[in-house]
């Protein structure tokens, strides 16, 4: 037990701490040294995610329901990545237009809508209040733990403690106060508040802290480590159902799933997510670094909630404990009260913050969205000239924060008594969920409207309502217990955990599956139905496009209107305050080199800007009716509206054949850049093939010419070295004849300049012809030539010449290399489907796998070095292919080493018209 | 004793006919066809001067005329690189590496004789 005293001074020096904190804050970034303006401090500013029910209920959740607390962090864990999608986008847009709030968000998007803007902010305030008092009832029973903790049974009964010795009505009031000095600044509620963000990101800082300490006082110092707590839970009745997830361990994946997808909507959603990812956003970049590191942060506050759920159980069995007080409950029954304390400041530290942005953010709705709309109504309000409304509109907002703060506490005292941490929770992440469809919707999909966006808030929202609070209500005892079991009316399909009839989901699945499915059903149906307005259409686009535009382009006037410089500013200083408007009114001239003394009357842009101004001060929907107020409207004429109309339809076909002509361009290019780089590697292949046949020249003619002067020099030699000579000049003379010739036909046949003769031929005439031209060279080299072929031998259509080359290429090459000794040569023909195949086949050395593409390329041959150089040019069998490709068949080798070679071809008996040319 | 010439060419009838004129001229000689052959000869025969082809089977003339060059104990052995590519820098790259000279073919017989004739003099 640690003495009252020491708790209240402790609480009250943290938040003092708080306060200075913040207070070095503002003050730095008055003198221009922003502290925010960093990646680390918004992500762990968005770390007030974590709140009380993280810190205590957490464990309480891991007690009873095992792995069942985790779902809460999985979803903001696999939303992130996608925050580069979605959240980079909304805060674009808010950056745009000013927008301070989720309720402005959406009211703005969906036309400046006031209605929408203050359905918003009460379903806001409905759905969070209960959260926040969540937070104080959390101080409130740390404080009472500490302060009375027997090793038995705690119990506590807030309704007997009168609220002025109540610390949680203290603490409440101070961060009402610590609200109001940091969260209401500046009137501009779109400027940043630097206090305000570097107190929250150092809260996360604490709460981490202390979280991890005490998780790592139970495991290693009460326990050997996280083997041991295990193994010592082995010994717990239903040990089974903390690692795994099923019916029996009280969350089913059903409900795992659920909930992942609530908490994904809900981190996003929740408005105090919102203000503190959207309206405190410095720099846009900040976000990519928030993917990583604020799931990091999860991670690190979940690492040891399972050992403490455990080791509390051991410590308490037979639920004497309170599940939800674990955290605080065992270093206190260990007799470590100061880590008590600490833990103590770590609930603390994550109640307060989430209190304190909660109810700025709420406070920000409920002035811009609920009450200035309803004092713009009152016709003196704005007429009324005396009055400085800077005032008026500070003092409102900080009512709403005393108020909402004061509520949350009456509602704590009131009802709180009855739930869990968890379960209010998740109830106000389903109510967050609601604000979902028309967001995600409207930055996505230009078709949503105001009245689809109405109508799927109203249907969610009510079926929330119904289901969720409505049977809490009923438990508590404030409604007939017979809603819960008989239906409302008594009717069984108004049962609000089965609604319609819908059987064995839990009630939170079952709320949001319901608020889900008429919430988008509603949104999209009736905005299929019905039109949009004007300024609906224009925000539509200007939130679609946004992160694409400058924000400039797509903002349509639809109106005209005409005003003085000087009732504008008169009007803005009444909002925003003397300084800020001259300041802005400068700024505006000098970026618009205009002189606004001068100017008669302003044109719509300045208007637009005015009327900017004023979104960030009161919201968008009343910046609109404030504007209108003082601005005269003249609607356009019809026939103004149908130029307007042309001059759009003609920019755009414009745009249109221009984009056309871009891409035509586009592709011309891409053509000759493709056009020349073939014509590169042509001239490439065209140099190494010039250098090639001058070699393949050179050779022979070498021996030529080094004979022919031998001869000539030594005319003395003996009669049968001049013959050898002799016949060696002659035989080099043919090779160098043969090599023309080839490379001539070669030339040809690429160039397409051969002079083909197409006529009917029968390949079976063509072989025995060609086997008839090599029998000379056939029996020199001792080789038997043969054809196998069949009787009827379809025509075909062909060059008689070519196709005879290609046979004699093919069997010459065939005795070339056929076996030495018994060489054999056969010619086959076979007659297939469409085509002829006709073999050629040898029984020599065989060609090795590796050099079977290689012999069709130019010049290449085989060089053995056992047998020396083939004789030819290296250009026959190329000659052949082409020839064969001109008649559309196809040329291959089937050979392996002393196995022989098989030249095939196809010759098909019906040419193909296109593609004369290979 | 004679002087030693080493051929290196894998054409039949340009070996034949460099053969004839070498032993003209009264040089023991030595013929290689192929580029491992020509590696050989150089390190067994150690000829006084190569008529080296670049165009051979499994080393060319440009690598052997580098690993002669390599070579500390071949300081004094002279290379005439033989070889039907006439390209400029064909010949500028066979100079580079280390050749005395660089005739390209088809070559007059009387020059080939006498530009050999003037090295091995010196």
């Amino acid at each position: 037990m640690i003495p009252n005293w020491l708790v209240f001074l402790v609480s009250f020096c943290y938040l003092g701490f708080l306060f200075a904190i913040a207070y070095y804050a503002d003050a730095r970034a008055d003198r221009g040294k922003s502290m925010i303006n960093n990646p680390y401090i918004y992500a762990l500013s968005l770390a007030v995610y974590c709140t009380a029910w993280t810190f205590y209920g957490s464990v309480g959740r891991a007690a009873s329901t095992g792995l069942g607390f985790l779902p809460v962090y999985i979803g903001p864990t696999l939303i992130a990545p996608l925050w580069l999608l979605i959240m980079r986008k909304i805060v674009r847009i808010a950056k745009q237009q000013h927008i301070t709030s989720i309720a402005d968000f959406i009211s703005s998007r969906y036309g400046k809508s006031s209605f929408l803007g203050g359905l918003v902010a009460v379903i806001a305030v409905i759905g969070i209040i209960p959260y926040i008092s969540l937070q104080l009832k959390a101080i409130s029973n740390s404080y009472t733990i500490l302060t009375t903790f027997a090793p038995q049974s705690v119990s506590i009964d807030h309704a007997s403690v009168p609220f002025f010795e109540d610390t949680a009505f203290y603490v409440a009031i101070l961060l009402a106060v610590f609200a109001i000095l940091f969260g209401t600044r500046h009137l501009d509620a779109s400027e940043r508040h630097e206090g305000l963000v570097t107190a929250i990101a150092f809260e996360s800082i604490i709460k981490l802290v202390s979280f991890l300490f005490v998780g790592i006082f139970v495991t290693y110092f009460l326990y050997n480590g996280l083997g041991d707590i295990f193994s010592h839970a082995k010994s717990l009745p239903d040990f089974k159902k903390f690692l795994t997830i099923s019916h029996d361990s009280g969350v089913t994946w059903d409900e795992w799933v659920w909930i992942t997808f609530l908490s994904l909507l809900a981190v996003m959603f929740l408005p105090r997510q919102f203000h503190m990812a959207v309206v405190e956003n410095v720099n846009e970049k900040h976000i990519e670094k928030a993917i990583w590191f604020f799931p990091l942060y999860l991670f690190l506050m979940n690492i040891f909630v399972l050992p403490i759920a455990l080791a509390g159980l051991l410590h308490f069995p037979a639920n004497t404990v309170d599940a939800d007080t674990f955290v605080l409950a065992i270093p206190l029954a260990e007799g470590h009260q100061w880590i008590a304390l600490l833990v103590f400041i770590g609930g603390l530290s994550a109640a307060t913050s989430m209190v304190i942005v909660a109810t700025i953010a709420l406070s920000i709705m409920v002035s811009n969205n609920l009450v200035m709309p309803i004092l713009l109504q009152i016709k003196t309000f704005l007429s009324s000239r005396s009055t400085d409304l800077t005032r008026t509109l500070l003092m409102i907002r900080r009512g709403s924060i005393v108020v909402l703060v004061l509520w949350a506490y009456v509602y704590f005292r009131i009802v709180a008594e009855y739930y869990t941490l968890v379960s209010i929770g998740l109830i106000s992440f389903t109510a967050a969920a609601q604000f979902a469809p028309a967001i995600i919707g409207g930055i996505f999909w230009r078709g949503g409207t105001r009245k689809g966006a109405l109508a799927g808030l109203i249907a969610g929202s009510l079926v929330w309502a119904f289901t969720l609070p409505t049977p809490f209500a009923a438990q508590a005892g404030i409604l007939p217990d017979s809603i819960l079991t008989q239906g409302l009316f008594g009717i069984s399909f108004l049962r609000p955990y089965h609604f319609l009839g819908l059987e064995g989901m839990d009630p939170i699945s079952n709320s949001l599956f319901w608020s889900m499915f008429f919430n988008i059903g509603f949104y999209i149906i009736v905005s299929f139905s019905s039109r949009a307005s004007f300024l609906e259409h224009s925000q539509a686009v200007l939130f679609v496009k946004a992160p694409w535009s400058s924000g400039k382009d797509g903002q349509y006037q639809l109106w005209r209107g005409t005003s003085s410089v000087e009732v504008l500013q008169a009007l803005l200083i009444r909002f925003i305050g003397e300084r800020n408007t001259k300041r802005a009114f400068y700024r505006y001239a000098r970026d618009h080199q205009t002189d606004l003394t001068k100017l008669q009357e302003v044109d719509q842009e300045f208007i637009s800007f005015a009327e900017q101004l004023l979104t960030g001060a009161i919201g968008a929907a009343s910046a609109r009716v404030v504007i209108a107020s003082v601005v005269k409207e003249e609607p356009f004429s019809v026939a103004e509206m149908m130029n307007i109309l042309n001059e759009t339809q003609q920019a755009i076909s414009q745009k249109n054949a221009l984009e056309k002509k871009s891409r035509e361009l586009e592709k011309a290019t891409a053509q000759l850049t493709k056009a020349n780089a073939r014509l590169l590697e042509l001239d490439g292949l065209k140099d190494d093939f010039v250098s090639t046949v001058t070699h393949e020249l050179r050779t022979p003619l070498t021996s030529v010419r080094a004979f022919a002067e031998i001869l000539y020099d030594n005319p003395d030699l003996n009669v049968d070295q001049k013959t050898n000579f002799l016949s060696i000049i002659i035989k080099e003379s043919e090779r160098l004849t043969r090599l023309i010739n080839q490379v001539l036909d070669l030339q040809k046949v690429e160039s397409h300049t051969m002079d083909w003769k197409l006529t009917n031929i029968s390949m079976g005439d063509i072989v025995n012809e060609a086997i008839e031209a090599c029998s000379q060279i056939a029996m020199e080299k001792n080789v038997i030539c043969r054809g196998e072929i069949p009787d009827d031998v379809p025509v075909v259509q062909g060059d008689r010449d070519r196709l005879i080359q290609v046979m004699l290429n093919l069997i010459s090459n065939g005795i070339k290399f056929a076996n030495p000794d018994f060489g054999e040569v056969t010619v086959q023909i076979s007659v297939n489907n469409d085509h002829l195949q006709i073999d050629v086949r040898d029984n020599g050395i065989g060609i090795k796998e590796e050099n079977q593409r290689v012999i069709f390329e130019k010049f290449r041959q085989i060089n053995d070095p056992d047998r020396g150089k083939p004789a030819g040019s290296g250009l026959g069998l190329t000659i052949t292919q082409r020839i064969i490709e001109f008649h559309q068949g196809k040329l291959w080798v089937q050979s392996a080493p002393d196995k022989g070679s098989t030249f095939s071809f196809t010759v098909p008996f019906k040419r193909k018209e296109e593609s004369i040319l290979p | 004793m004679a002087q030693k010439v080493l051929i290196v060419d894998d054409e039949p009838s340009i070996v034949l006919s460099l053969e004839f004129l070498m032993q003209q001229k009264g040089y023991d000689l030595k013929i290689a066809r192929t580029g491992d052959e020509a590696l050989q000869f150089i390190d067994e025969f150690q000829p006084d001067l190569v008529l080296l082809d670049v165009m051979l089977p499994n080393k060319n003339g440009f690598e052997i005329c580098q690993y002669v060059r390599s070579k500390p104990e071949f300081t004094s052995m002279k290379i005439i690189l033989l070889t039907a590519k006439g390209r400029k820098q064909d010949i500028e790259k066979g100079l580079a590496i280390g050749a005395d000279a660089y005739i390209t073919k088809p070559f007059a017989t009387r020059d080939l004789v006498q530009t050999v004739q003037n090295m091995l003099k010196k």
